[in-house]
């Protein structure tokens, strides 16, 4: 256990290693030094108003990126989940603000036309893959903008508040379905927030979705047969799993999760869909997944790492210094963590393949080292 | 890969007619310019198939072809590349600051430059490491606006946060010159040695015969006041087509798409051709870039617009062939142009038009083969196009948005047993691995 760990965190810093210092050099191209520009970050980071704002940030990437994640772990790559939560916040800040209900239960009816939205429009995708053999990554793609045009569609005229001028956007919710925020809660503890720092409302359904997939993932029967799909497709199959109905339940269940990814703005910042919605949120989700490995605190972590990077280049254009080192401190990050992975992961095998033929030494070395081989380049 | 996840699909049924590819290829075309033609006259807008429509669509569609021709390069040697977007976005930056400093030829080769920096990237990651294709790919296409952004805040705005003549973090300043136009000489009546020579697809268009005045309108578009970059990017095209099926060169790098162990057996260094392939991929996707830059006259941020996925999208289509591409790359640019001419509206309507007898004329060909539920399908489809077109007077510009990637996604479920990806693309491979 204990090696497994320090196996698994190595590769992270060394990514986070080759990340700071690719920005360093491009700090350097772009003549400021590095290390003022680190300390300046530090000193960004370093209060409560920040630590909040990066947790309200990071709510969103999280639920992005276990949307990405349960379809990783059956080497399903739901690209959609962009398209997904598009049209599923679309659609619940419209109904939403089209009803009236008490305050819980119009919050839950929000959240819940976004999940059947995701789902639903990801089940397409599922549908087409195990009807018509369509590679996900293909339809999911194609989805994303058939999604962008749609709601685009549905601004222009249908669902757009008429009397927001200019801007594109639906009507705003009411007061029942926004979710109020967790200073009192917070400050009952003992803990006290400044002025005008608010710690949002959507923080619990982000961890109780995080423990929710720790739990199916690994204490259901449904996860055991999506891990072995996703580990051993052949192995599945033989010990009785349906793979179409394994990848088509996979898919609409990511969908769903990823109709939650807008409800954090939706419901605590926002509170109507338009121009100025994240969008970007699919991708970022995409990033998580795969920095944070599919596990539940992998995926918090990276949410916060992520975030924390934005928060600290946030003033640095105050001082001169190009503040798009965020953008490249996490690209680097990402792209490195991925290759110290893979790199990590065939050492892992190929020490594995060199004890078991040591156990079995009737297998000539050749053919362990193919089977081993054989393996690589798995979705992660 | 071990085993697939996905059960077999049930084989297509037998076909009754059997036509060969060419002779399809030929019927097709004759098909779409009647349909055109036809819906031009149903609809009364000339512009579904003026010169002006075409000359657009050129200029929309080289980026998508070239993005395209980019994939194919990268998938025939065996790499997914899912980065095309990014790889076009390193294109454009480079393109817009190289042709700000010297000039149109220097932004193109600035592109491709760009694009090769991101080629390299992604080779460097699957091949060398082995990372996932599609993992990997995105990497570069979320990590690319960023670099962008980070260069041009370097390279176009000063130290105190102006904008350099003009520019400023999200757009380039203007190019050092415009790139220069050619229009064919005896077609579309450009000049030969300082004599303007006549033009007679410009009468045959305007005589609005069937048929005869949309080819012309086409061919005319297709001759007139083009860029030389265009003329450039169509010159890349064929040379490369030649350079992937007759040349020694293309067949070793198609084979280390297809079969890696047994080109491998033969003394083909695999992994060299799958960087070779993934260099050349990554230089034309920061070709297509360049050739946005050149269109615009300058970097602007988000440029790309998802065209290195159409371009993506133009290879499953196209089944991953180079006319199939090109095709592909037609058709989505002749959607993007028309959203770019004046009064689109009325195009979007005629649009339906085209769309009805398409779907008639697909219904009637599954109907020769006897295949009835499809042709019923289709036949009832074309008939709502029909309908919506005489009931709808102001039409929504999204659905023409939209298009591509339906057409694209309809392809792929409809036709997706018949389309032929290169056997290993998307796949490590590592010296000694049996495949």
């Amino acid at each position: 256990m204990n090696r497994r760990l320090v196996g698994g965190l190595a590769a992270p810093a060394l990514a986070a290693a080759v990340a700071i210092a690719v920005s360093s050099i491009a700090l350097l191209i772009a003549g400021e030094s590095p290390v003022t520009t680190f300390r300046e970050m530090w000193k960004t980071i370093d209060s409560t108003q920040s630590v909040t704002f990066i947790v309200n940030n990071a709510v969103p990437y999280y639920v992005a990126g276990v949307a990405v994640a349960i379809g990783f772990k059956m080497n399903l790559f739901n690209i959609g989940a962009a398209g997904q939560y598009q049209l599923g916040a679309l659609l619940a800040a419209a109904a939403g603000a089209a009803v009236t209900l008490p305050a819980p239960v119009h919050v839950a009816f929000v959240m819940a036309v976004a999940v059947v939205v995701g789902a639903a429009y990801a089940a397409i995708a599922g549908i087409l893959k195990v009807w018509r053999g369509v590679n996900e990554v293909i339809s999911t793609i194609m989805l994303n903008y058939i999604a962008i045009g749609i709601a685009a569609f549905l601004l222009a005229e249908p669902l757009r508040n008429d009397s927001s001028g200019n801007l594109a956007q639906t009507r705003s919710l009411p007061a029942s379905a926004r979710l109020p925020d967790l200073n009192g809660v917070f400050e009952t503890l003992g803990f006290d927030f400044p002025s005008g720092v608010v710690l949002q409302g959507f923080l619990p359904f982000a961890i109780a979705l995080g423990i929710g997939y720790h739990l199916l993932l690994n204490r259901s029967r449904f996860g055991f047969n999506l891990r072995v799909s996703g580990a051993n497709p052949a192995a599945a199959r033989t010990s009785g799993v349906n793979p179409k109905r394994m990848v088509l339940t996979t898919i609409i269940l990511s969908g769903a999760i990823a109709g939650l990814i807008g409800m954090a703005p939706l419901l605590t910042e926002e509170f109507s869909y338009g121009d100025q919605f994240p969008k970007s949120l699919g991708f970022t989700g995409l990033a998580l997944a795969l920095l944070g490995r599919n596990h539940p605190v992998g995926i918090a972590g990276a949410a916060l790492v992520w975030a924390t990077i934005e928060r600290a280049t946030q003033r640095l254009s105050t001082l001169g210094i190009p503040q798009e080192i965020g953008v490249i401190l996490q690209g680097s990050f990402l792209l490195a963590a991925v290759i110290a992975y893979e790199v990590v992961r065939r050492r892992t095998e190929a020490a594995e393949a060199r004890a078991a033929a040591e156990r079995t030494p009737d297998v000539p070395m050749t053919e362990v080292a193919a089977a081993g081989a054989e393996t690589g380049g798995r979705a992660p | 890969m071990t085993v697939p996840l996905m059960p077999t699909v049930t084989a297509p049924r037998q076909r009754r007619v059997a036509v060969s590819s060419r002779r399809l290829t030929l019927l097709a075309m004759i098909a779409a310019a009647v349909v055109m033609s036809a819906a031009r006259l149903i609809s009364d807008n000339d512009n579904l198939t003026s010169e002006g429509t075409f000359g657009v669509m050129v200029r929309t569609a080289a980026p998508i072809a070239l993005a395209g021709l980019a994939g194919l390069f990268a998938e025939r040697s065996g790499t997914v590349n899912i980065g095309l977007e990014g790889m076009m976005i390193a294109g454009t930056i480079f393109a817009g600051w190289w042709g700000w400093e010297w000039g149109p030829w220097a932004a193109i080769a600035g592109g491709v430059v760009g694009g090769i920096f991101g080629g390299l990237l992604h080779a460097l990651a699957t091949v060398t490491f082995g990372v996932n294709h599609i993992v990997s790919g995105f990497a570069i296409n979320i990590i690319a606006p960023g670099v962008a952004r980070f260069m041009a805040g370097l390279l176009f705005v000063d130290e105190n946060g102006t904008g350099l003549e003009g520019g400023s973090i999200s757009n380039s300043p203007g190019l050092a010159s415009p790139i220069g136009r050619f229009t064919v000489p005896l077609m579309s009546g450009g000049d030969l040695f300082g004599w303007t020579t006549p033009d007679p697809l410009r009468w045959i268009e305007d005589t609005g015969w069937f048929v005869l005045a949309d080819v012309a309108g086409l061919l005319k578009g297709l001759t007139t006041d083009i860029s030389l970059d265009i003329i450039l990017a169509a010159a890349v095209f064929v040379a490369s087509v030649y350079v992937l099926w007759r040349t020694a060169f293309g067949l070793r790098l198609r084979s280390a798409g297809e079969r890696p162990s047994a080109a491998d057996s033969l003394g083909v260094p695999v992994l060299r051709y799958r960087y070779y392939g993934m260099i050349i991929s990554g230089g034309l996707a920061g070709f297509g870039g360049a050739v946005m830059v050149l269109f615009a006259n300058r970097y602007q941020e988000n440029q790309v617009g998802g065209r290195g996925f159409l371009g993506l999208a133009t290879l499953v289509v196209g089944n991953w062939r180079p006319g199939g591409v090109a095709a592909g790359a037609g058709l989505f640019g002749y959607f993007q142009g028309i959203t770019l001419r004046t009064n689109p509206d009325q195009l979007v309507l005629a649009l339906l038009v085209v769309g009805a007898l398409a779907l008639g004329v697909a219904a009637v060909y599954a109907a020769v083969r006897q295949q009835w539920v499809p042709a019923i399908v289709v036949a009832v489809i074309g008939a709502a196009c029909f309908y919506l077109y005489l009931r709808t007077e102001r039409p929504n510009n999204q659905f023409v948005y939209i298009t591509p990637y339906l057409v694209t996604l309809i392809v792929v479920s409809v036709r997706g047993q018949a389309l032929r990806p290169p056997a290993q693309a998307g796949l490590p491979w590592r010296k000694g691995m049996q495949v």
